[in-house]
């Protein structure tokens, strides 16, 4: 029987007149991975910054193992974000930090751990996505794959329930998704529960329990990678399908 | 021979001692001015709407009333309310407050700069918004204002030379004090002037050496 630990109910976002998020409903559960596919502007953004409020959805309510959160509380809401790591697009890293202060200042800010304690687990977080060597660069002197690993660290040592991953490759060179995927793939085999963006549905469809695609605010089909990609019902997830197979069909 | 003695025994005894009472109204003023700014820069980009609105409020008076207007209200004016400062201590009030105004505006020109992502990573990590500024925002921020700050430091430097006005006697007080005895303004004058240019000569050295130590990858300026 699967637990679900996250909970999504009618969740809506609106600015000015435009609604990008219409209702928006999901639920995971724990050592899942669902992938959002669409359109740009279909809302994937939007909703995975609802998902920890970074933006504050006009409707809706979001229950994390089983709690509802109640985010205008600010000490719900700072608790709730501590289990709910965020992985962005453009990777985010503190610029004034190296990758190692980048990973250990959320765990004594944070957590209120001692120095030496988040020290030791700062550099257990970055040997695990493969850059202990590079724990003093600054991220000014990072490449864009391992920037993206050191914020995949950073959010580790929080301990999350749940990972939202913003289309973590697509700002990445080619020759560097492949060392993100395959960190994000030892998540998934450990049992890490994600929610991802992204356009890359080879890597996904080899991944996912779930694909989801969104278009203008909304969830126009989900199923498994084969029913989606392969036998979708919806004509505009054929044809969104085939278009972003042919960009990026084959990586992996 | 009567000129190298007037300004041995004079001249140079009154001036050390100017020196010495600019010196003590620059440095207190300087760090004080400039926790000021950071903190009013602070508020102005991400206080609340009422501290915000004090906050910008302030600014406006402090830069837009002249600087020998306000040390005459601390030091003429307080006591019509029964506050009676000492000329020093009016006048480091009266520059604090004055240079604060000047460095908010240069602290918040350096927090606007920030990228939106900065701030969204703190909050996605369950910062504080008090965290986020201490610990994320404000040592990128004051990074890229230290430029500017230091000029109005520099500044301050200079325009400590209003002290004399509220009766507190420094470098060119005393100057003035020695040249209207003995009429050798030209003299003295440009003995002032160079005790200024070395004070301010210092000062950007000194600067130059924080932002250097401060320099991180990522923060340089690019020669082009």
């Amino acid at each position: 029987m699967p637990t679900p630990i996250l909970r999504i109910e009618n969740v809506s976002k609106r600015y000015g007149k435009k609604d990008v998020l219409k209702g928006v409903s999901l639920t995971v559960n724990k050592g899942d991975l669902k992938i959002l596919i669409g359109p740009s502007g279909a809302g994937k953004s939007t909703l995975l910054q609802c998902i920890n409020f970074l933006v504050k959805p006009d409707e809706g309510r979001i229950w994390l193992d089983g709690q509802e959160v109640h985010y205008a509380h600010k000490r719900d809401l700072y608790a709730y974000r501590q289990k709910v790591g965020m992985i962005f697009q453009d990777f985010n890293l503190f610029d004034h930090l190296n990758a190692l202060e980048n990973v250990r200042i959320g765990m004594v800010k944070v957590r209120g751990m001692g120095n030496p304690e988040a020290k030791e687990r700062a550099v257990m977080e970055l040997e695990r996505v493969g850059l202990r060597e590079h724990m003093y660069k600054y991220p000014a002197q990072l490449s864009g794959g391992q920037k993206q690993r050191v914020s995949i660290a950073r959010a580790l040592a929080m301990d999350p329930k749940v990972m939202l991953l913003d289309e973590p490759t697509s700002a990445l060179d080619p020759e560097l998704i492949g060392e993100v995927h395959s960190v994000i793939r030892d998540l998934g085999n450990n049992g890490m529960t994600m929610i991802m963006a992204t356009h890359q549905i080879g890597f996904a469809s080899s991944l996912a329990n779930e694909i989801i695609f969104m278009e203008d605010g909304r969830i126009l089909e989900r199923g498994t990678p084969e029913m989606i990609f392969c036998h979708a019902e919806n004509a505009r997830t054929r044809e969104f399908c085939s278009k972003i197979t042919e960009l990026y069909g084959e990586t992996r | 021979m009567e000129e190298w003695l007037y300004i041995q025994t004079e001249v140079y005894p009154a001036l050390m001692k100017g020196f010495w009472v600019s010196l003590q109204l620059i440095l207190p003023s300087s760090i004080l001015g400039l926790f000021i700014g950071i903190m009013i820069g602070v508020l102005r980009v991400y206080g609340s709407r009422p501290a915000m609105a004090a906050a910008n409020t302030y600014v406006a008076l402090f830069r837009g009333v002249p600087l020998v207007v306000q040390l005459f209200i601390w030091y003429f004016g307080l006591p019509y309310i029964k506050i009676y400062l000492s000329p020093f201590i009016a006048a480091v009030l009266g520059f604090s407050l004055c240079s604060g105004a000047y460095h908010s505006e240069y602290v918040r020109g350096a927090l606007l700069s920030i990228r939106r992502g900065q701030m969204l990573a703190a909050q996605s990590l369950g910062f504080t918004k008090v965290q986020m500024i201490f610990s994320i925002i404000l040592p990128q921020a004051i990074r890229r204002a230290l430029p500017g700050c230091g000029n109005e430091i520099i500044y301050l430097i200079k325009y400590s030379s209003l002290a004399y006005m509220i009766t507190c006697i420094e470098l060119t007080g005393q100057g003035k004090i020695l040249a209207s005895n003995s009429f050798k303004y030209t003299e003295i004058f440009l003995i002032i002037g160079a005790c200024y240019l070395a004070m301010t000569s210092v000062a950007s050295l000194v600067l130059n050496r924080v932002e250097d130590r401060l320099r991180l990858p990522g923060f340089e300026h690019h020669r082009i």
